[in-house]
C-alpha cells in the first residue's frame, strides 16, 4: 500500500508540475513576441500614449516574474483579470459558459462512454466476422471525418429537413433540463459520433491483443465461455489502455467542443476562446487555455492512477 | 517491382480505394492550373450563384468559382500538410531514435519535455500562439510541427526502444559503433512499417488539424483557397438546405478515410499472420 | 503397430483416449503445411505416455489435438480423436467446452506466462468447478486448499490469496498443476511444464506431478524434449520427428535399445563425453577479473567480490541457478555494467570500466555470443552484412577480400557458402547460432563470452554447436568464457568451472576437482539435481538430504553470512548465517567458501 500511494503520490507531483510549466509557457509565451505585442495588437497607427495605456493594462510594465505571480495569484482566487476587448471581468464571461460546455462534455460522454465500450467488447468477441468488419470500416470512416462535416450532414438532415431539432443551440439558464437536452441533442451527437470511433476501436484492439496471450489460450483450456473469456480475462488486462483512452476522449470533448460550439453557436468556452484568439485578447485566451489544459491534465492524471490501482502487480508488490 | 505490384493487388478493396483517392488527389493537386476552369483568386459573377454549365458548383461569397477553388484547395491544403507532416516527421523521429538508442539522461530529459507538450491539448496551444502572433504562415506551420514532432517522438521512441533492446543492437554497441550507424543501420530499417503507418495517421491528424483552423478563420488566410476557409465561407447555405458547404467538408472526409484505409491495411499486414483463424 | 500396448487392452480396459491418422496443418508463409503427419495414439486409464521430440515435431500440437483444441493458424484435417467414447474432431464446440478442464486438462510451459496476472490465484484454481457448476465456489477453494496442502506447498491456507507474480517460478508451476486437478480429470495434458526451470526447480515440480499422476491414477500425455526427464514419468515413449511417428516403445526399451538411428542420436545429445584438459606449457592470464562488485542502478549487490582468473587458450565455465549473476558478470566484463568496486585486466592491462572507454582494439579482443540467436541477427541484414561488418570495422577488409574472408568463415562454422546472401529468417536456430559465431570470430579475438549460447537449442543441435565451439578453440587457440546453468553441457566443454551462487563465488577450480569429491555443499546440490537418463532416478534423487533441503527455494542475495545457508544440509547452526564463509585454497588451487574444512568436506561427500 505504502508502494502504491508513493507512485500516486508521485504521479500527482508530475501532474503539478506539468500544470506549473503549462501555466508558465501560457504566461510567458507572450514574451516572445518578437517586438511589442501592444504596438502588435494595435497597429501601426497608434499614439505612443495609447500604447503606454495599453501596456499598463497589460501589465507589461512589470517584470515578468512579478507579472507571473500576480496572473497565479489571479487564477488561484478566481480573479482572471479584465478582458481587453470589452474590458469586463474575465471569470464572469467564463462563468456560464464553463458550465455550458461541461454540460455538453458531459452529455455526450454519458451516451459515447457506455456506446463505445459495448461495441468494442462485441466486436473483439465476433471478430473477423461481417459484423467486425462492418463495424471496423464504419468507425475508421468516422475517426476520418471533420467535426463539421459530420456537424453540418445532422443539421442537413435532422434540423433542415426533418426539422427535428434546432440547428442552432442558443440554451441558457432559464431552460428545463429536457428543453437543454434537447437543444444540445445535435451537437452531443457530432462530438459522440467522433469518439465513440475511437475508444470502441483501442477497446476492441487492447482486448484482441490480448487475445494471443498464454492466460487467455489456459482459460479457453479450461472450458470457459467465450464471453466470459473476455470478461473476465481479457478486459480486466485491458483497462489501463482502455481507460487512457477514454480519458483522451474525455478530454477531447471538453477541448474539441471547439469547432462543435461554433458550427451549433453554442455558448460555450470553445466559442469564447476563438473570439478572442480572432480579436487578440490575450488575457482571455491565456485563462480559456489554463481551463482547458487543466481538465486535459486531470482527466490524465486520473487514467494513470485508475490504470495504476487496477494493476495487482503494482498493487500487491512481492 | 513485381513483388510491390503483386502486393499491391493483394490489398483489400478498401485499401485499393484508398490508393486511387490518394493518387486521383495528387493528381489534380500537381496538375491544379491545368484542371481548373477558372484562376483561383478569379471574381467572376455575383455571390453565391447556383450550380450551373458556366459554375458547375456556383460561385462563393465573394463570386469566385467554387469548382476551381476546390481544384486549387487541393494543392494548397495538401502542399502545407505534407510540408508540416515531413518537417516533423524528420525533427520527432530522429529525436525519438536517438533518446532510444543513448537512453540515459539524454533520453530523460527529452521525454520530461515532450510530456509537458503532450499534456497541451493542441488545439488550444495553437489558438494560444495564434492569438500571440497572429495568424502568419511561418508561425502557424513552426507550431503544428513541434506539436506533431512530439507526437512522432513518442511512437519513434517507443517502437525504438523495443528494437534497442534487442541483442543485435548490443552486439553493434559492443562492436563500438558510433550512434549513427546504430541508428541508421540497426534501428531504423526495423521500424519503418510502423513509422509508415504513423506517417498516415498523423498525416491526417495534421490535415484536419489546418482545416479546423481553416475552418475557425484562423488557419490558411484568405485569398488563399482553402477547404476549411471555404466550408466556413458557404456555410450560411446549409440553412437553405443547400449542400454546397459538404462539398470541400466531404472532399476533406474523403481523403482522410483513404489515407485510413490503406494505413489499417499496412498495420494489419505488419501484424503477421497473427489473427487468422 | 502399437503391439505391446495392445496385448493387455483386449479385456477389461477400453482405451480412454484413441488417435488414428490425425493429422494436422499449420499456416506458414508459403500456405497450409503438414505439421502433423498421420499419427495413432492410444492411451489407457492410469497411464502415462511420452511425447519426445526436438522443437517442430509437433508434440506440442498433439497434446493439445487430445483436447480437441488447434491453435489458431493450425487446423485438424484428418483422423478421428475419440475421447471415452466420444469422437472430438465431430462434438460441437459446446461439447468439447464441457469436457475442458473437467475431464481433460492442461498444464502449460510457462505458469508464469498462463496464469492471469488480474486475478489470485485460489479464484483461478476455483474457476474451473465453480464454473461447471461441480463444486460451490467456498467448497473449490476449500478443496484448493487442500490439494496444497497435500503437495507441501507452503503457506498452504493463504498461498492461494496471492497474485501471480508474487510466487516463484517453481511453486506457480506446481499450483497450476493443482489447477489441472481441480475437477479431478481422468486426462491431463503436460506440455513441457519444467523446461524454462532451473535443474534444482525441476526436480520440486516433477515430484509434484508424479505424486498427482500415480498416486491418484489419472492418465497423462507428457511433452518434452527432455528424455532423461520424461524417462522418470512415463510407461511408454513416442519419439517423434517433422509430424512423424518415428518409434513407440516401452520407456525401458527405448532407454535399453533404441530401434532407430534419431533416437539413438537423442540419447547420445545428452550423454556426457568429458574434455579432457591438454596441458598448456606456459600458462598465460589473458583475463583476470578482481574483486568486482556490481549492480544495477541503485540496486544491491548482485555481485559481490567476484574474482576469476582465465588463461589463454581455454575454456572457464561459470554455473549457477537463474538469479545467481552470471549473466551480470558477463556484462561487466564487456563493459556494459560498469562494476562499482574492482577490476579487470585484459592481456596484462587493465580495460576501463566502461563501454565507451574502450580502445577499438580493445573491444576487437573479446566478443559476445549470447543466449537467443532469433534476437541476435538483425531481421533486415543478410548473412554477407552481418559477417562482413567486423571485417570492414576492425581490420578494414573491402571487396573481393571481404568477400574471400567471409567464405573462410562460412566454412569454418560448416555452412555452405549459397548462404551468404540469406536473411536471419531463413535460417534455423542453429544456423543463427552458426552466424553468430561467425560474426564472432570474424574480429578476430582472443576472448569470446558465451552466454547460454546453447540453452535455446535443441539437444542435438546443442552438441554440434558445442563440437564447433571446441575444434575452434583447438585450431584457432580463442579462450572461452562459458556461461551456462547446464552441468552437462560445462562438462563437456569445460577446463576450469566457476561455481556462482548469489553473486558470490562459491567454488572454483579445475573441472575435476569442482566436480569431483570433496563437493561444495551447493555444487553438490546441482550435480544431483541434474536428471539422469534412467527409471527410478527421481525416486532415489528426491530421497537424499540435498533434495530435501536444497530445492523447492530461490536464489537470495545476503549481505551477512552464507547466502547458501538456508538450502545447505550441513549448515552450520548460528555460524553459517552470521558470518563469511572464509575463501579456502587447496594445494592445487581449488579455492571455495565454506565454514567447514576440506576434510569435513570430503567425508560429507562420501555419505
Ligand atoms: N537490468 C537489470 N536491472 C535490475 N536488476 C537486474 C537487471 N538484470 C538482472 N537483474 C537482477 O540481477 C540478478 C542476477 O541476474 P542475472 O541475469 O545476472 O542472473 P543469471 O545468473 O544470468 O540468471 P539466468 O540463468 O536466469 O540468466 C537477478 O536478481 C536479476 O533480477
Ligand atoms: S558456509 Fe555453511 S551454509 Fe555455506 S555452504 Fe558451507 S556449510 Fe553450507
Ligand atoms: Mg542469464
Amino acid at each position: 500500500m505504502q508502494h502504491i500511494l508513493k507512485i500516486i503520490a508521485q504521479r500527482l507531483a508530475l501532474g503539478l508540475l506539468t500544470l506549473f510549466a503549462i501555466s508558465l509557457i501560457i504566461t510567458f509565451g507572450v514574451e516572445l513576441l518578437p517586438g511589442d505585442l501592444a504596438q502588435a495588437i494595435l497597429g501601426q497607427g497608434a499614439t505612443p500614449e495609447t500604447v503606454r495605456v495599453f501596456r499598463l493594462e497589460l501589465g507589461l510594465d512589470k517584470p515578468p516574474y512579478l507579472r507571473y505571480l500576480d496572473w497565479l495569484g489571479g487564477m488561484a482566487t478566481g480573479d482572471m483579470g479584465v478582458s481587453l476587448s470589452n474590458k469586463r471581468q474575465i471569470s464572469e464571461l467564463i462563468g456560464m459558459r464553463l458550465s455550458n460546455t461541461l454540460f455538453l462534455g458531459g452529455f455526450a460522454a454519458l451516451i459515447a462512454i457506455p456506446l463505445a465500450l459495448t461495441l468494442g467488447i462485441l466486436a473483439a468477441l465476433y471478430r473477423n466476422s461481417l459484423f467486425d468488419r462492418t463495424i471496423n470500416t464504419v468507425t475508421i470512416t468516422s475517426i476520418s471525418f471533420p467535426e463539421f462535416f459530420i456537424a453540418y450532414v445532422l443539421i442537413l438532415f435532422f434540423a433542415i429537413n426533418l426539422g427535428w431539432f434546432p440547428g442552432i443551440s442558443n440554451i441558457s439558464s432559464e431552460l428545463s433540463l429536457g428543453d437543454r437536452l434537447y437543444r444540445t441533442l445535435l451537437p452531443a451527437a457530432t462530438l459522440t459520433l467522433v469518439c465513440v470511433a475511437h475508444m470502441m476501436r483501442m477497446t476492441r484492439a487492447s482486448i484482441i491483443n490480448l487475445l494471443a496471450s498464454p492466460y487467455i489460450e489456459m482459460a479457453r483450456l479450461k472450458g470457459i465461455k467465450p464471453m466470459r473469456i473476455i470478461m473476465r480475462h481479457a478486459l480486466p488486462n485491458a483497462l489501463a489502455p482502455i481507460v487512457n483512452v477514454i480519458a483522451l476522449n474525455l478530454a477531447y470533448l471538453v477541448v474539441g467542443v471547439v469547432i462543435v460550439e461554433v458550427v451549433f453557436v453554442y455558448p460555450g468556452l470553445g466559442q469564447l476562446l476563438v473570439d478572442s484568439v480572432s480579436k487578440r485578447d490575450v488575457p482571455v485566451v491565456q485563462a480559456c487555455s489554463m481551463i482547458f489544459a487543466s481538465v486535459y491534465i486531470l482527466l490524465n492524471l486520473f487514467a494513470d492512477i485508475v490504470s495504476i490501482i487496477t494493476n495487482p502487480r503494482l498493487l500487491y508488490p512481492r | 517491382m513485381n513483388n510491390m505490384f503483386k502486393t499491391l493487388s493483394s490489398a483489400p478493396l478498401s485499401a485499393k480505394f484508398g490508393m486511387i483517392v490518394i493518387f486521383t488527389y495528387l493528381v489534380v493537386a500537381v496538375f491544379a492550373p491545368l484542371i481548373a476552369p477558372y484562376g483561383e483568386r478569379e471574381i467572376l459573377g455575383r455571390a453565391y450563384e447556383l450550380w450551373s454549365s458556366e459554375y458547375p458548383l456556383g460561385t462563393d461569397n465573394l463570386g469566385r468559382d467554387m469548382l476551381s477553388r476546390l481544384i486549387y484547395g487541393a494543392r494548397n491544403t495538401l502542399g502545407l500538410t505534407l510540408t508540416i507532416t515531413v518537417l516533423a516527421f524528420l525533427l520527432g523521429g530522429i529525436l525519438g531514435m536517438i533518446a532510444a538508442a543513448l537512453g540515459g539522461w539524454v533520453d530523460q530529459i527529452l521525454s520530461r519535455i515532450v510530456d509537458v507538450f503532450m499534456a497541451i491539448p493542441s488545439l488550444i496551444f495553437a489558438l494560444l500562439i495564434l492569438s500571440i502572433f497572429g495568424t502568419s504562415m511561418p508561425y502557424l506551420i513552426a507550431t503544428i510541427v513541434v506539436l506533431d514532432a512530439t507526437r512522432v517522438f513518442r511512437i519513434a521512441r517507443a517502437t525504438a526502444m523495443n528494437v534497442a533492446v534487442m541483442d543485435y543492437v548490443e552486439v553493434a554497441r559492443l562492436r563500438g559503433e558510433k550512434l549513427g550507424w546504430v541508428i541508421r543501420k540497426e534501428i531504423l530499417p526495423n521500424i519503418t512499417a510502423p513509422l509508415l503507418a504513423e506517417f498516415g495517421l498523423r498525416f491526417c491528424f495534421v490535415f484536419l488539424f489546418i482545416s479546423a483552423l481553416s475552418f475557425l478563420g484562423l488557419g490558411i488566410q484568405p485569398p488563399t483557397a482553402d477547404w476549411g476557409s471555404m466550408v466556413r465561407d458557404s456555410s450560411t447555405l446549409i440553412s437553405y438546405g443547400d449542400v454546397t458547404p459538404l462539398i470541400p467538408a466531404g472532399a476533406i472526409a474523403l481523403l482522410t478515410v483513404a489515407v485510413n484505409f490503406v494505413v489499417d491495411w499496412m498495420l494489419h499486414r505488419s501484424s503477421g499472420l497473427k489473427d487468422v483463424s | 503397430m502399437l503391439v505391446d500396448m495392445k496385448d493387455n487392452s483386449g479385456s477389461e480396459s477400453e482405451p480412454l483416449l484413441q488417435m488414428k491418422g490425425l493429422r494436422i496443418e499449420g499456416l506458414s508463409e508459403n500456405g497450409w503445411q503438414e505439421i502433423v503427419c498421420g499419427i495413432d495414439l492410444q492411451l489407457k486409464r492410469g497411464e502415462i505416455i511420452g511425447l519426445i521430440g526436438e522443437s517442430g515435431a509437433g508434440k506440442s500440437t498433439i497434446g493439445l489435438a487430445a483436447m480437441g483444441y488447434a491453435r489458431d493458424g493450425c487446423r485438424i484435417t484428418e483422423g478421428d480423436i475419440i475421447f471415452d467414447g466420444i469422437e472430438l474432431r465431430t462434438a460441437s464446440e459446446e461439447e468439447k467446452r464441457k469436457l475442458r478442464g473437467t475431464r481433460i486438462s492442461y498444464v502449460a510451459q510457462s505458469a508464469a506466462a498462463a496464469f492471469n496476472p488480474a486475478h489470485r490465484l485460489l479464484e483461478q484454481f476455483a474457476e474451473v468447478p465453480v464454473a461447471h457448476k461441480i463444486l460451490s465456489l467456498s467448497k473449490a477453494k476449500e478443496k484448493g486448499r487442500a490439494l496444497y496442502r497435500s503437495l507441501d506447498l507452503p503457506d498452504p491456507e493463504n498461498i492461494g490469496e496471492r497474485w501471480p507474480h508474487q510466487v516463484s517460478g517453481g511453486q506457480l508451476q506446481r499450483m497450476m498443476v493443482a489447477m489441472a486437478m481441480s475437477c479431478e480429470p481422468d486426462l491431463i495434458i503436460f506440455d513441457e511444464p519444467t523446461t524454462a526451470l532451473d535443474v534444482t526447480t525441476q526436480i520440486e515440480v516433477l515430484k509434484t506431478i508424479k505424486e498427482i499422476v500415480i498416486d491418484r491414477n489419472v492418465a497423462a500425455i507428457y511433452v518434452t524434449h527432455d528424455l532423461a526427464v520424461v524417462a522418470q514419468m512415463a510407461d511408454h515413449l513416442m519419439v517423434l520427428r517433422h509430424g512423424n511417428l518415428i518409434e513407440v516403445n516401452s520407456t525401458g526399451q527405448i532407454l535399453k535399445s533404441p530401434k532407430q538411428e534419431y533416437t539413438q542420436n537423442l540419447l547420445d545429445a545428452r550423454s556426457r563425453n568429458e574434455k579432457i584438459t591438454a596441458q598448456i606449457p606456459n600458462p598465460k592470464t589473458l583475463l583476470s577479473i578482481e574483486s568486482v562488485t556490481a549492480g544495477y542502478g541503485k540496486g544491491p549487490d548482485i555481485l559481490q567480490d567476484v574474482s576469476i582468473l582465465v588463461e589463454k587458450g581455454r575454456t572457464v565455465a561459470v554455473v549457477g541457478e537463474s538469479g545467481s549473476g552470471k549473466s551480470t558478470l558477463a556484462r561487466v566484463v564487456t563493459g556494459l555494467l560498469p562494476a562499482r568496486f574492482g577490476g579487470i585486466h585484459f592481456r596484462g592491462e587493465p580495460l576501463p570500466d566502461k563501454l565507451n572507454h574502450r580502445e577499438k582494439q580493445q573491444l576487437q579482443k573479446v566478443q559476445m555470443i549470447s543466449q537467443l540467436p532469433d534476437i541476435a541477427l538483425n531481421p533486415r541484414q543478410r548473412v554477407r552484412d552481418i559477417i562482413g561488418r567486423p571485417l570492414s570495422f576492425y581490420l578494414g577488409l573491402k571487396g573481393k577480400e571481404k568477400e574471400q574472408r567471409i567464405n573462410e568463415l562460412l566454412q569454418q562454422i560448416e555452412l555452405p557458402q549459397s548462404f551468404i546472401d540469406r536473411l536471419p529468417s531463413e535460417l534455423s536456430g542453429g544456423e543463427k547460432q552458426r552466424i553468430c559465431i561467425a560474426r564472432a570470430l570474424a574480429a578476430e579475438p582472443e576472448l569470446i563470452i558465451c552466454d547460454e549460447v546453447t540453452s535455446a537449442l535443441d539437444s542435438i543441435v546443442a552438441k554440434a554447436i558445442l563440437n564447433l565451439l571446441q575444434r575452434l578453440q583447438n585450431e584457432l587457440g580463442v579462450t572461452y568464457l562459458f556461461i551456462s546453468h547446464d552441468l552437462d553441457t560445462v562438462a563437456n566443454i569445460a577446463d576450469q568451472v566457476v561455481v556462482l551462487y548469489a553473486g558470490r563465488v562459491a567454488e572454483q577450480g579445475s573441472k575435476s576437482a569442482v566436480f569431483q569429491p570433496p563437493f561444495h555443499p551447493y555444487t553438490r546440490l546441482l550435480l544431483s539435481s541434474v536428471p539422469e537418463m534412467r527409471q527410478g532416478w527421481l525416486e532415489e534423487t528426491l530421497s537424499t538430504r540435498e533434495a530435501k533441503a536444497g530445492i523447492a527455494r530461490e536464489v537470495k542475495i545476503t549481505e551477512q553470512g552464507c547466502p547458501f545457508a538456508e538450502r545447505c544440509p550441513i549448515a552450520i547452526e548460528d555460524v553459517c548465517v552470521a558470518s563469511r564463509p572464509p575463501l579456502q585454497t587447496t594445494t592445487s588451487g581449488h579455492v571455495y567458501a565454506c565454514q567447514h574444512s576440506i576434510e569435513v568436506l570430503l567425508r560429507e561427500s562420501q555419505y
